[in-house]
């Protein structure tokens, strides 16, 4: 086998899973069209055509809305004002920014699963680090801002750190379950939220909504200088993050110490690896990942703390890792690809007035792909990955 | 009924797996099946109960062509298959586990009728001397009677033909012996079975014929009577084999691992090493005999740093080990060749090179602050893999894929990298063929010859028998006998072993 297709062997399965699930999401766009369905035993044809036609149409929506109108770039081209430019780049810019949160908590989730820890605590460790960068550039805000800035993320990575430190010293000292653990601490963290957001400190001063003051005294800079586009710095960061994830990962002895005990805990403990530290480490990164991403959602996305920050960054993360293969690279791309889907479902749902549950219908079918690998191999007559080439597994295997 | 395969052959994508295969079994013998691994054996099982299907040739039983689509029309053909591995459900009882897929039924609501199960699964345990306890739960069980309690559910479908894959892998050299016996009753009621074994000296044993594969092929078949070990081995590994490595006399010097009065605990907290004293000095090999489970585990463990010593004293060289830290006692030249290779020693999940690298990598020239040096990497993975002839494709490949000869080498010639004053090993050839036993074996001798203390730990009295140049023996959690090679005979270890002394 060529290095090339070994290396894009591990691409088969997540590509034909988003392929399956788009197929079947449009199966179910045309099985739920009752009014085009009472045509289908009179009109078979029209019924066939109106369905393919709903399918593209839906579909089309998706794609300028979540990447742009070729015909918005036309006019941009031909009357280049910046307005006309933010117009057709916006799309393409709103779904970077849904994405970005997801690529933070998705690094997070990656991480902690590389080592065998189950971290299902990403949304507690990214409330808490939005409410600690709040909390921060509240405190600092007669700081000259990039100092204040610089401050409140810092702070986003320190509560998320400490939020990850808890149960990950608690597994590996006393042998708690992270997996209880952590969702415990998320309603802490959730709790802990709605303490603050009593608090006169930063409560604004009117109003009873559990929301913050607003903070875009300092804020992320926008990445692209054209007008409304949100587009914020916060997104290089997250990819420089995963460059350096895998960087950790793949490159440096501690990396290699977490592999190795998420892999095989026993054989890292025989080789002198101390597997405590390990787990320790996994779940401080992870959560100091999933902390930045909280702190860039109220900096640079939102400007305000409030209850809803998190959009369950943390539970979709889950999936993200799985879908990207616990790989840096990967789970970037999935971040993008579940950004595109929320982003261009709103587009959708107003041309096609489709709901925007086919999307997380969508969404959810990838990640059932995903998590029955067996399943996509059996539709698209992939051969199981034996040893050295493609045979099946056979005695050496056993013995 | 008998049985015959005629010209099977298997092609998986790169390996010819099975090339023009035919044997034969009669009614009531049994039909040993010798082969290293990957020489296709399992291969050919699959076949035969219908889990494959060869691409030409055909099974015959009692002369008439069987097609097998699955697994079930196997069965109902009366071929019973007991897999290496036991498939087993540990929360079942005896009966439930043996009746578990062809329950027989009572009542209007068609619910078990655990009676008639029950009767059933004491008949054929009395008839054939199985002796098991139908209402045990099958996870209190140890893995002989497991066994036999998945030979029970063969014949409990009315299996004719019994295939036994590696069977003895699992089992004490005891449980061996009881499982030949129940074979034997078997074959004399007419069972024709099937023994599939990498063994020399079980299929001259127990079989009636013995057909001997190698890559693929028939390499031969012959009558237990007429040949011997040496024919045999040959015939698998297609060159002549040194069954017993030759190793020149031991030229001990000064003490390199004592032991003095150690005692170690179990998981379970119990005492399982109860006072034992040894010592291993350079240039020699001590090797440890004893039946699984008589605290040899835990002292290796203690040894190597894995597990506290309660009390006594462990030294190696001029150093005490007074705390469990794997990493300090590498530092100090042991290397360790763990029990059970892929769940101690390998990751299977990671390259040949990071497996290579697995208990040094924190060092030069591997990393230096904390960061790889992955050129350096390639180039002693690279060394490693040449100079200890491990068959992989590249150092990339997962592990995993190695076949079990490949990845003891990879562990020997990982612990080998390093300088190394004492080898301690522990099973260092359970399971392999015998030329990686050869291989192994030598490299052995070879450190010993380059002045390394040798502790090797075995449950193979013919491993301890040839490797030894003083022989220990370990009895419940005690070392009760320490004998020179010369003095070390089958007998006088076995009695030892027994804890007769």
């Amino acid at each position: 086998m060529s290095g090339l297709r070994r290396r894009l062997r591990p691409l088969a399965i997540p590509i034909l899973a988003v392929i399956s699930a788009f197929i079947v999401g449009s199966l179910f766009l045309i099985f739920t069209d009752i009014p085009a369905l009472q045509v289908l035993p009179t009109q078979p044809l029209d019924f066939l055509g109106t369905a393919v036609g709903n399918v593209i149409k839906a579909y089309a929506a998706l794609l300028t809305g979540s990447l742009g109108d070729p015909t918005r770039f036309a006019d941009a081209f031909r009357t280049p004002t910046p307005e006309n430019w933010a117009t057709a780049i916006r799309p393409i810019s709103e779904t970077l920014v849904a994405a970005t949160p997801l690529i933070f908590t998705g690094l997070a989730i990656a991480v902690s699963f590389r080592s065998g820890v189950f971290n299902i605590g990403g949304d507690g460790q990214f409330v808490l680090g939005a409410l600690g960068a709040t909390a921060t550039v509240l405190l600092l805000r007669d700081l000259p801002a990039p100092v204040t800035l610089v401050a409140g993320l810092l702070a986003g990575i320190v509560f998320g750190m400490a939020w990850g430190f808890i149960p990950g010293f608690l597994k590996a000292r006393m042998g708690a379950h992270e997996v209880i653990t952590t969702i415990m601490l998320n309603y802490v963290a959730l709790q802990i939220v709605q303490l603050a957001l009593r608090t006169p400190f930063m409560r604004p001063a009117t109003g009873s909504e559990p929301i913050s003051k607003v903070i875009d005294f300092v804020r992320v800079p926008a990445l692209i200088p054209l007008p409304g586009l949100r587009l914020h710095w916060g997104f290089i960061v997250a990819l420089i993050a995963a460059a350096l994830v895998s960087y950790f990962l793949f490159r440096t002895t501690k990396g290699f110490e977490l592999r190795a005990a998420g892999l095989n805990l026993t054989a890292a403990r025989y080789a002198g690896m101390s597997a405590g530290g390990s787990i320790i480490l996994a779940m401080v990164v992870s959560g100091a990942l999933a902390g930045l991403g909280g702190a860039f959602q109220v900096l640079g996305t939102v400007t305000q703390m409030s209850n809803d920050v998190n959009s369950g960054y943390g539970w979709t993360a889950i999936a993200l890792a799985l879908l990207g293969g616990t790989r840096p690279g990967g789970v970037v791309a999935a971040a993008i690809l579940f950004g595109a889907l929320n982003n261009g479902g709103h587009e959708m749902q107003i041309e096609t007035s489709i709901p925007l549950d086919l999307l997380v219908f969508i969404q959810a079918l990838v990640i059932m792909f995903v998590a029955a690998p067996d399943l996509v191999r059996q539709i698209y007559r992939l051969r199981r990955r034996g040893p050295e080439g493609g045979a099946p597994v056979e005695e050496g295997a056993a013995a | 009924m008998r049985l015959e395969l005629r010209d099977i052959t298997k092609q998986f994508p790169g390996v010819l797996a099975n090339d023009r295969i035919s044997i034969s079994a009669d009614r009531g013998k049994v039909l040993g099946l010798l082969g290293e691994n990957g020489a296709g054996k399992t291969t050919l099982m699959n076949i035969l109960s219908g889990l494959y299907r060869p691409d030409s040739g055909e099974i015959l039983i009692d002369g008439e062509t069987q097609v097998f689509r699955d697994p079930a029309e196997a069965i109902s053909a009366g071929i019973g298959m007991v897999h290496q591995h036991f498939m087993l459900v540990p929360v079942f009882d005896v009966v439930e586990s043996v009746a578990l897929g062809s329950e027989p039924v009572s009542g209007l609501a068609a619910t078990f009728d655990r009676a008639t199960a029950r009767a059933r699964v004491v008949e054929l345990s009395n008839q054939y001397g199985l002796h098991v306890d139908p209402d045990s739960k099958i996870e209190d069980l140890p893995v002989g009677v497991r066994q036999r309690v998945e030979i029970l559910k063969a014949l409990y479908r009315r299996s004719d033909i019994l295939v036994l894959d590696e069977p003895s892998a699992v089992l004490t050299p005891g449980e061996t012996e009881e499982l030949f016996g129940i074979i034997r009753g078997l074959a004399a009621g007419g069972t024709t079975v099937i023994f599939i074994t990498h063994k020399l000296n079980e299929v001259l044993e127990v079989a009636d014929t013995i057909t001997v594969l190698r890559r693929g092929r028939v390499a031969g078949t012959v009558l237990p009577h007429e040949t011997s070990r040496e024919e045999l081995a040959n015939l698998m590994v297609g060159r002549e084999v040194e069954l017993t490595v030759t190793r020149g006399p031991a030229n001990p010097g000064e003490t390199v691992l004592e032991l003095k009065d150690v005692f170690v605990r179990n998981d379970r907290d119990e005492m399982a090493v109860r006072g034992a004293s040894l010592e291993v000095r350079a240039g020699e090999i001590v090797a440890v005999a004893g039946v699984q489970g008589n605290g040899q585990t835990e002292l290796v463990e203690a040894i190597t740093g894995l597990r506290h010593i309660d009390s006594g004293h462990i030294k190696v060289g001029d150093t005490l080990l007074d705390e469990a830290k794997p990493r300090k006692v590498a530092d100090l030249g042991v290397a360790h060749i763990p029990e059970d290779r892929m769940r101690d020693g390998l990751i299977k999940g990671m390259t040949v090179a990071e497996n290579y690298i697995l208990d040094s990598y924190h060092r030069e020239p591997y990393s230096s602050t904390g960061r790889f040096d992955r050129v350096a990497i390639a180039r002693e993975a690279a060394k490693g893999v040449k100079e200890f002839d491990i068959r992989t494709p590249s150092i990339e490949t997962t592990v995993g894929s190695l076949s079990g000869g490949n990845q003891q080498k990879v562990i020997v010639a990982r612990e080998f990298s390093r300088p190394v004053k004492l080898v301690v090993a522990s099973q260092p050839t359970r399971g392999l063929d015998v030329g990686s036993i050869e291989y192994i074996h030598r490299r052995i001798i070879e450190q010993r010859d380059a002045g390394a203390a040798i502790l090797i730990v075995s449950t193979e009295l013919d491993e301890v028998l040839a490797l030894g140049d003083r022989v220990a023996v370990m009895f419940s959690g005690r070392i009760v006998g320490v004998l020179p090679s010369e003095q070390a005979t089958k007998e006088a270890v076995g009695m030892l072993m027994g804890g007769v002394h």
